[in-house]
């Protein structure tokens, strides 16, 4: 009787073990956006791909002899550093191996010095696009393939320039991003020969913008350029503009060019013009493709390449470790996403992944073109954007 | 010197936005005024019950637009109004059945109650959220402006121009509309009068026999009208967000508390206090000065008084100054 317990155990055992093995390796990835508040509108179709990346390694079955990646979704309510940190604990907590996020600068920021940091986590933000989180002491485990405002800076004085605008007014939603990015494009605009008449901050999700734009008017300038956000005050102040006649046109950075600004606006907003980071070419045809045949978002929507290779990154590295371990796998991400090595494009990542297993090298290129430079942030290829007939065209790639 | 140029810039950037902006506060102001005054507490939920009735009344108003029921050169959603207030009705007397009841009936102190509000406030917010979304939605139509910036210009041959939406016109007729039915139903009917009475003194109305439940839902009632013809009249002038709902609570009521709280006046009074003190004090006065400076002394700098971004300090500025000075407000309400 003893004896036919000891087996029954021991049997219980080994299946046990058995089972562990074959499913026991999970990675958790989580994905830290702000799902509700400025960039909500954004989120979703985000989230969505970096979800889809990591579906189509978990099908693969090729991600360290068969890993199962799954998702762990939270919000960060894209300026509450509160929320951002609490739940970026949670996902800690939860035992994650690497954070996708955050979204908007600000909460990244305050992710990375009180989460990520002193817990040794690796962070892969696909939008914050903050100057300041370039010289950030991250030890090596904060990067993004979102390119820094510092560079949008360039790009946009370089538009205005060819476009024969010598003087613009100038307004920023009032935290982190808008900051740093009002601060490169006056510093790059002004050093081109421009005029910048009036320099000021608005606040997002407020009722009435009238006297913002009372105050922007008053300066005057040949263009507005409004360095918000398309979901909250960045389109209130474009509203109250064309309201009152003060300007025409407008300038329209990163944070507000999506589908949702046409939308809102209507057909007053044609003309208008920007940049946003972005690729063209195979990477992000293939993408489109991809998440069309997924589901139905749209693949072309703001940051939604990126996350895809945030997602994409922290797999491969892992693979090219061996290890879901932070400490050992972020060492890999800059080898992974740089040349020399065979180009991956979105939908190889199962191909990747066998490379790396053979010991082979990659050069991730991905849906967004990922080249990372200096701290690990992308080098940055933006793509000049027209509205015509209530449509975000790209005009031409800078 | 230009002295028509310099109104007209005046008109555009400052009174006509100022005055349509003040009458939603004043609209939303009143509703707060209200319930602070018959109910006893601060209603917290008084933002996203103004959300809700707007998109009741947007939900109609794309069933209309669906249907080819258009109002000409107004908005359809003037046609759908009735259908988000009564919308707006049913959820309120239900939320007073559900909740708030139990606590009046408790005898709850104000403070239990403000609370209480705070969570419906949540609940509501996630209602309106998981009914038509986060997002901007679009439902204004017919005839944009009464007169259009471009067109003004090429009338009068002048340099500024001056725009009048139609959304800023409606909003402040619905306003004078609605202020006025309201003092002639509080001053001149016997269900207006008995809710006065019952503000005043409960027990004196108690004992002169008059219904505290019937008072209490027809306060209920007209708080949900006023609501739903506020948070749709600022749907049309700016957008239909539900996040903007939630932020306007902190105007509205700064506007109620600087008129004084429980007074109707009051309430009128305020919205347009805080309306113009964000617009006028922050405003730039470079171009104006220059159109009435002799040639050659026009201004270099902005003249701008303080920067845009205090424009939030500058009505709760008002605020504190007037609880110093005047507790109860600038047209005695009841003290906070």
């Amino acid at each position: 009787m003893k004896k036919l317990l000891m087996a029954t155990a021991a049997t219980a055992l080994m299946t046990g073990s058995a089972f562990a093995a074959a499913h026991g390796k999970e990675v958790k990835l989580g994905v830290l956006f702000g799902f509700t508040g400025p960039i909500e509108s954004l989120t979703g179709p985000m989230a969505a791909g970096a979800e889809l990346a990591m579906k189509e390694v978990t099908d693969s079955g090729l991600l360290l002899d068969g890993a199962k990646v799954t998702s762990m979704r939270a919000d960060t309510g894209c300026i509450d550093n509160g929320l951002a940190t609490s739940n970026a604990e949670k996902m800690i907590a939860e035992g994650v191996n690497g954070i996708i996020g955050g979204d908007c600068s600000g909460v990244t920021g305050a992710v990375l010095q009180n989460v990520a940091i002193p817990n040794g986590m690796v962070m892969i933000s696909p939008s914050a696009t903050s100057p300041g989180l370039s010289t950030v002491e991250d030890k090596d485990l904060f990067f993004r393939t979102a390119p820094s405002d510092a560079r949008e800076g360039q790009v946009m004085t370089d538009i205005l320039m060819d476009r024969g605008i010598k003087s613009i007014a100038l307004t920023y939603t009032n935290n982190d991003y808008g900051k740093g990015l009002a601060d490169a494009i006056k510093t790059n605009f002004e050093a081109a020969g421009g005029k910048v008449t009036i320099y000021a901050s608005h606040e997002d999700g407020k009722a009435d913008y009238s006297a913002e734009v009372g105050a922007l008017a008053a300066a005057g300038g040949d263009l507005l350029v409004v360095a918000g956000y398309l979901d909250q005050g960045g389109a209130g102040i474009i509203k109250a503009a064309l309201d009152a006649g003060a300007w025409e046109t407008f300038g329209l950075p990163g944070g507000m060019i999506g589908e949702n600004l046409p939308k809102t606006i209507g057909p007053d907003l044609d003309g208008s013009f920007g940049q946003i980071a972005g690729s063209a070419g195979d990477g992000v045809d293939k993408f489109v493709e991809l998440m069309k045949a997924a589901n139905d978002f749209d693949a072309t929507s703001p940051y939604t390449p990126e996350s895809y290779d945030a997602a994409a990154l922290f797999m491969l590295a892992m693979q090219a470790a061996n290890s879901t371990d932070p400490a050992v796998y972020g060492a890999k991400i800059m080898e992974v996403a740089n040349a020399p090595g065979e180009k991956i494009l979105p939908g190889e990542l199962g191909k990747a992944l066998e490379i790396l297993k053979a010991g082979g090298d990659i050069d991730y290129v991905g849906a967004s073109a990922v080249e990372l430079i200096g701290p690990g942030e992308s080098a940055g290829t933006y793509r000049e954007i027209e509205v015509k007939d209530g449509k975000n065209e790209t005009v031409r790639m800078r | 010197m230009d002295p028509l140029n310099a109104l007209i810039a005046v008109s555009n950037y400052v009174l006509i936005p100022g005055i349509a902006y003040g009458s939603q506060l004043a609209l939303g102001a009143l509703g707060v005024t209200l319930i602070y005054g018959i109910l006893r507490f601060s209603n917290f939920a008084h933002g996203d019950t103004m959300a809700f009735g707007a998109m009741v009344t947007i939900l109609v108003t794309w069933w209309m637009q669906g249907h080819g029921i258009h109002l000409g050169v107004l908005p359809t959603a003037l046609l759908a109004l009735p259908f988000g207030i009564l919308g707006t009705m049913a959820l309120l007397l239900a939320t007073d059945r559900v909740v708030y009841r139990f606590y009046r009936e408790q005898k709850a102190k104000p403070v239990i109650m403000v609370i209480v509000s705070l969570g419906v406030m949540f609940i509501m917010n996630g209602i309106v959220r998981f009914i038509i979304g986060v997002d901007d939605q679009q439902f204004a139509d017919g005839e944009r402006f009464i007169i259009s910036a471009r067109d003004f210009k090429a009338w009068t041959g002048l340099e500024e121009g001056l725009s009048i939406r139609t959304s800023q016109g409606i909003t402040f007729i619905a306003t004078i509309v609605s202020v006025a039915l309201l003092f002639w139903f509080l001053n001149k009917t016997r269900t207006g009068k008995s809710m006065r009475a019952y503000s005043d003194n409960e027990d004196l109305a108690l004992l002169s026999g008059i219904n505290p439940e019937r008072v209490v839902m027809i306060t209920w009632l007209i708080v949900a009208a006023l609501c739903t013809v506020a948070g749709v009249l600022y749907g049309l002038d700016k957008t239909f967000k539900p996040f903007t709902y939630f932020q306007l609570l902190l105007p509205i009521f700064a506007a109620a508390i600087v008129g004084g709280l429980g007074n109707p006046l009051g309430a009128i009074a305020g919205g347009f206090v805080i309306a113009f003190s964000e617009v006028a004090v922050t405003y730039a006065w470079k171009k104006v000065l220059g159109y009435l400076a002799p040639g050659g002394w026009e201004p270099e700098g902005l003249v701008q008084l303080i920067s845009t971004d205090y424009k939030f300090a500058v009505s709760f500025a008002i605020l504190l100054i007037v609880l110093l000075f005047k507790p109860t407000g600038l047209f005695k309400g009841k003290s906070v």
